[in-house]
């Protein structure tokens, strides 16, 4: 019962204001994809028109081959978890539960059998006659969870689910979100603005920015590998440095940045164009005392302690830049240092683009 | 801090209730009384200006009409009110602001003027029947309550909730139904009672729209004062003190007050 969601071509208005332009985006059969972004960035606006909350400006909408484009949204068929829960106040936790069954004209019987199947799924058969009020928010969610998947969906769609919740039981129940979600195969749609969120729950994730799709690949290839500058600054690339490539020997790229020369090897970085920006996060540069080292010359400002470094900002001539320095030696500020890039935790960008 | 309020507070408050509880008594006196005319404090006892409302006829059918007019005007007040304060607060971004105003304007419109304005129009303008012109002046004036209630009761309602209802399969009328209306289901009552003794007890509207043959209560008791002195009057005044006071009761049973001075 599990179906490929494809979204093509999605544009979206209100009034006048874009919110989303020209989305194209697939999810696999039984695969589980979040929209990442900060609030603002479409996420939101993608998931309601795919539960059909919303209508798109253009573009459609398919499910297992089925266009939901202009299907109302009672009969798309898909389950939704919401952010503040939204269970029935006035009904009990079994028959909100239920709830999705009756409207499928399922005998009572029956739907008080699966219903209590599912509470015990989620642990929660032990409280099917409460009222919801009565809840924790963490029973809550899984109420809410229960009930979206006791209609056994062929999408599951959720809506920063946890984000009433604890840090603690954040954490638990995204484990068991994606257990459940694993478990039954269904096809997942999840909306978070949480990165480790994102990547810890997701198959692929894709990163959005003001009603557009920056990029959308598994959470280990965004982490090492950001396709622009807005992602790369978003999965904390802090410091984009400019480089010119000055020689091409084969395989070797010379460059040149305020006064640093690198060899960077394209079989590592792939084809190195003439002008481009090199990534890195801060614990990619290392921060050396000694003049002769080959790197960025850097005047040293305030130091903050991480715990397992040091962070120091430093002022070079390529910017202001971020590194993390050995906590072995504490160095003061202004000290002028070297900042050297580390190449296996560097990446390359073409320059400009969005930011 | 002392646990008992300040004397000083004790008394006015204990003035205030003075003030008025003092006419409702002398109200209820009077209409006891066993003389002619109207007299505080009562002349010995009797219930006989009580059986004298059901013998004057006049009375028996302004009761009747205004039981009617309250009951009927209530009812079509709720069917425009519900939808339009659901609207107003579900699509609160949508729609403009004044539109939310509008329902509130017999409220803000001094009655009297709101009446003649109603006299003009229906019964002088249109020739409606006095009967209906009634209704509909009623439905009006009771219409920003029912709008301004049941709002406040949507207002701290869910609406995911609504959407959750309808991604499970439930139509989205049914869903109005099933899910949001049970959950107003307070300030439906609420507003079902404050706009029912706000028609009761109408005066200004009504004033305008009765006419020959028919009339309210409330304007039968001022005709009827204008040519008898009798304790009719205070003891029709008692009846519908106790119709109101009834109504509160039962949803003091029922709901608790509270919610009414949300």
């Amino acid at each position: 019962m599990t179906q490929p969601l494809h979204i093509d071509a999605v544009s979206a208005h209100y009034g006048t204001t874009k919110v989303l332009e020209d989305l194209s985006l697939s999810v696999q059969a039984g695969e589980l994809v979040s929209l990442l972004g900060a609030s603002g960035c479409g996420k939101t606006t993608t998931l309601r028109l795919i539960a059909g909350f919303l209508s798109p400006t253009s573009g459609s909408i398919t499910l297992g081959g089925r266009d939901l484009t202009r299907l109302p949204t009672h009969k798309r068929d898909i389950g939704l978890v919401f952010q503040n829960y939204a269970l029935f106040p006035h009904l009990s936790v079994l028959d909100n539960v239920a709830f999705g069954l009756k409207q499928r004209g399922i005998a009572s019987a029956e739907r008080r059998n699966r219903a209590m199947a599912m509470l015990e799924r989620v642990g929660l058969a032990a409280l099917a006659d409460r009222a919801p009020g009565a809840l924790s928010g963490g029973q809550k969610q899984r109420v809410a969870l229960a009930r979206a998947l006791v209609i056994e969906p062929p999408l599951l769609m959720f809506d920063e689910p946890l984000s009433n919740l604890d840090a603690k039981l954040r954490v638990d129940m995204r484990v068991e979100i994606r257990q459940l979600q694993r478990a039954n195969g269904t096809t997942s749609v999840y909306v978070t603005h949480d990165q480790e969120e994102a990547f810890s729950i997701s198959d692929r994730v894709a990163i959005m920015n003001a009603g557009r799709l920056m990029q959308f690949d598994r959470p280990e290839e965004l982490y090492r590998r950001p396709a622009n500058t807005f992602v790369a600054r978003f999965v904390g690339f802090e410091n984009l440095i400019p480089f010119k490539a000055v020689a091409r020997d084969g395989d070797i790229v010379t460059a040149e940045s305020a006064g640093m020369r690198l060899r960077l090897s394209q079989s590592l970085f792939g084809a190195i164009p003439d002008s481009f920006l090199l990534a890195t996060r801060p614990d990619g540069l290392t921060v050396s005392i000694e003049a002769s080292a080959e790197g960025l010359p850097a005047q040293l400002g305030l130091r903050t302690y991480l715990g397992r470094a040091y962070q120091y900002q430093c002022e070079t001539a390529a910017g202001h830049l971020v590194a993390n320095g050995s906590l072995t030696t504490p160095l003061e500020a202004g000290t002028s240092v070297k900042l050297v890039p580390v190449p296996e935790q560097c990446t390359i960008l073409a320059p400009g683009g969005d930011a | 801090m002392s646990d008992r309020p300040h004397p000083i507070l004790v008394a006015i408050a204990a003035l205030v209730y003075l003030f008025l509880m003092v006419p409702l008594v002398i109200v209820v006196g009077a209409a006891l009384s066993d003389t002619t005319y109207l007299t505080f404090p009562p002349q010995g006892l009797s219930l006989r200006w009580f059986e004298n409302i059901f013998a004057i006829s006049a009375f028996r059918r302004t009761i009747v009409t205004s039981l009617q007019i309250a009951f009927l005007g209530t009812l079509f007040a709720l069917l425009i009110g519900i939808p339009a304060a659901y609207a107003l607060n579900r699509f609160r971004i949508e729609l403009p602001k004044w539109l939310g105003t509008l329902f509130v304007l017999p409220i803000l419109v001094p009655e009297i003027v709101f009446g003649f304005a109603l006299l003009k129009s229906l019964t002088v303008g249109a020739g409606v029947p006095i009967f209906l012109a009634l209704l509909v002046g009623h439905t009006l004036l009771v219409l920003p309550y029912v709008v301004r209630v049941i709002s406040a009761s949507l207002a701290s309602f869910d609406f995911s909730i609504e959407e959750a209802a309808i991604s499970l399969g439930s139509a989205p009328v049914k869903t109005f139904f099933t899910i949001v209306l049970p959950n107003v289901r307070a300030g439906v009552i609420a507003a079902f009672i404050l706009a029912f003794i706000t028609s009761l007890n109408d005066v200004s509207v009504s004033l305008f729209l009765t006419g020959p043959g028919i009339s309210t209560l409330p304007i039968q008791i001022l005709a009827h004062v204008e040519q008898f002195f009798d304790p009719t009057v205070a003891s029709v005044s008692v009846l519908l003190m106790f119709l109101t006071v009834a109504v509160m009761a039962i949803v003091e049973r029922t709901l608790g007050l509270t919610f009414l001075a949300k």
